[in-house]
């Protein structure tokens, strides 16, 4: 995509203030001719973008524009239910996943995900963390003792956890319970991160933690945040997406996008004119 | 309201009439408050009386010989305790054998046919089973069972309770994995956990309250079972815990007893009565305290 390639010194729209562009990395992921259904409505419309390794994609676009189900498409989740289905190709390094016959929860295991409201499983805060982790590798208990610490690091959640950890998940706070939602994919070490408006139902202070925890990994994952927030969009990501009515509308590094948008959808959007 | 000139901010009120709906709308109100307590004081006055002639009997009738005694001829100190653990022995298999199966049907419905046709048929016949009266499923175990192996028999038993527990389990299962939510189903799936190792590991740990309080319900219902006994395991006056032969039982035992002319038998009649109730109330409470703390 030749739009990726340019880069801008701190622009800045209004309070949006994007993060300044370091080139944008090869592609973890490869969308290419994407169409998706919902059994006779079709949701998503001839989409190519490239996933960036190591940086962080915002989706934007208005409620119903397609970009959680783009989200879903890439670990495969609507294979969970009859009547959905997609068609072209999502290349991981590139192997398509939405082929017959990949192994989703190998799949699902390289590429994780987070959700809109924070799931902790009915378990104590160790198992949340180990029970992923046990479905894909056999460890000792030291070193799964080893590995829910690092999780818990790096999601940072420890220091509020580790006196914690044989307690009930069920009784931390929001913020931390999403935390621990993060934690939990990254135990599992996968290679792909996906948020879904991992933020909604959070508070400001807590958004702001997962915001830098964002930023933290994005050193080792290769990270697609679905945002109905722009500012967190500018916040969070090096390359920015928007999309409306099932369609890519336009996709740039995240500085270029939100000061000068290509294409008068997003200048109008991203401006406050509708969605 | 009138579109006048001046229009009122608030419209006048005729206070007359007024008074006159206000003091019709009285009167009816009292008299429907009558008549829903006197219906539930007639419904009331009905189940103490009952409850209260069965504490008053039963515990008349109660001594230690009902626990230690088997049931014996009219005249000699008998007790139940061939009944008593008849019925423990043939409800908890029923239970045994049916709850696994209640489970997994309840289970197929919630967690892989939802909105399939199949699943809807299995829900309804299911649903038709939980009400069909007992006493028919009594005679379909008697052509299956009694009658091919020349004889009633406690498995006869057994098979008639536990497909009366069946449905009720499969009911409660089902409503209960329905209300695990979606999210929590997606973030185990996101993890690259198999649909078996979801379903045993966050579903039936997120519903197992409800489904044991469903449990226990059928257990309740079961254990007073007397009709789909009668053409099964009959029922047997000497101690035996033979399930291929005919099995005492407590609602069987109540049955024959309560009718008889011998004042001691129907002594036992009463004593019996008041156990099954208690179990049945100790297994509602249970079931209620466990449903309270699932909460």
């Amino acid at each position: 995509m030749s739009d990726q390639a340019t880069t801008s010194a701190r622009p800045s729209l209004g309070t949006i203030q994007a993060r300044s562009g370091a080139a944008l990395n090869e592609a973890k992921l490869a969308i290419k001719g994407l169409d998706f259904f919902y059994g006779a409505h079709k949701a998503l419309k001839g989409i190519g973008l490239d996933i960036p390794a190591r940086q962080v994609t915002g989706m934007i676009g208005p409620s119903g524009c397609g970009k959680s189900t783009l989200l879903r498409v890439l670990n495969r989740m609507y294979s969970l239910y009859p009547g959905q289905r997609a068609e072209g190709q999502v290349l991981l390094d590139g192997e398509n996943v939405i082929a017959d016959g990949v192994d989703l929860n190998a799949l699902r295991s390289k590429i994780g995900m987070v959700f809109q409201k924070p799931t902790p499983f009915p378990m104590t805060i160790y198992e949340n963390i180990a029970f992923g982790v046990r479905l894909h590798e056999q460890l000792s208990k030291a070193q799964m003792d080893e590995r829910v610490e690092w999780a818990l690091t790096r999601a940072a959640l420890w220091s509020e956890a580790k006196d914690r950890l044989n307690t009930s998940a069920m009784g931390m706070s929001g913020g931390q319970q999403q935390r621990l939602c993060i934690a939990r994919t990254i135990a599992v070490r996968p290679e792909v991160i996906l948020f879904d408006e991992p933020t909604s139902a959070l508070d400001p202070i807590s958004t702001l933690k997962i915001e830098e925890l964002i930023d933290e990994l994005k050193r080792d994952f290769t990270i697609a945040i679905v945002t109905h927030n722009m500012q967190q969009a500018a916040r969070c990501a090096d390359q920015v997406a928007f999309f409306y009515l099932g369609e890519l509308i336009e996709v740039a590094p995240a500085g270029q996008l939100f000061t000068a948008p290509k294409h008068p959808k997003t200048q109008e959007y991203i401006t406050g004119r509708f969605g | 309201m009138s579109a006048t000139t001046q229009p009122a901010l608030t419209p006048v009120k005729d206070n007359k009439v007024a008074a006159r709906l206000g003091s019709r709308r009285r009167r009816t109100d009292v008299i429907i408050r009558m008549l829903s307590l006197a219906a539930t004081a007639v419904g009331l006055v009905f189940l103490a009386s009952i409850l209260i002639t069965l504490f008053v009997k039963g515990f008349g009738a109660m001594n230690l010989a009902v626990f230690t005694e088997v049931t014996k001829p009219p005249g000699s100190e008998g007790g139940l305790l061939n009944a008593i653990v008849g019925s423990l022995i043939q409800v908890a298999l029923a239970t045994l054998i049916g709850t696994p199966i209640g489970m997994l049907v309840g289970t197929y419905l919630a967690e892989y046919a939802r909105g399939s046709r199949f699943g809807d048929v299995v829900r309804f016949v299911s649903d038709i089973l939980l009400s069909a009266p007992s006493i028919l499923i009594g005679l379909f175990v008697y052509q299956l069972l009694v009658l091919p192996f020349g004889g009633f028999s406690g498995w006869a038993g057994v098979a008639a309770l536990a497909i009366i527990i069946i449905p009720i389990v499969v009911r409660t299962t089902e409503d209960m994995l329905s209300l695990v939510p979606n999210t929590l189903r997606e973030a185990v799936i996101g993890l690259g956990a198999p649909k078996w190792k979801m379903i045993v590991l966050v579903s039936w740990r997120s519903a197992i309250s409800g489904i044991i309080t469903g449990v226990l319900l059928g257990i309740a219902r079961i254990a007073g079972e007397t009709a789909p006994l009668l053409f099964t395991s009959l029922g047997n006056n000497a101690w035996s815990t033979n399930l291929s032969a005919p099995m005492p039982s407590l609602p069987i035992t109540i049955y024959s007893y309560a009718g008889s002319p011998f004042q001691d038998w129907i002594e036992l009649a009463w004593a019996g009565a008041l156990l099954i109730t208690l179990a049945v109330l100790l297994l509602n409470i249970g079931a209620r305290s466990l449903l309270g703390r699932g909460k």
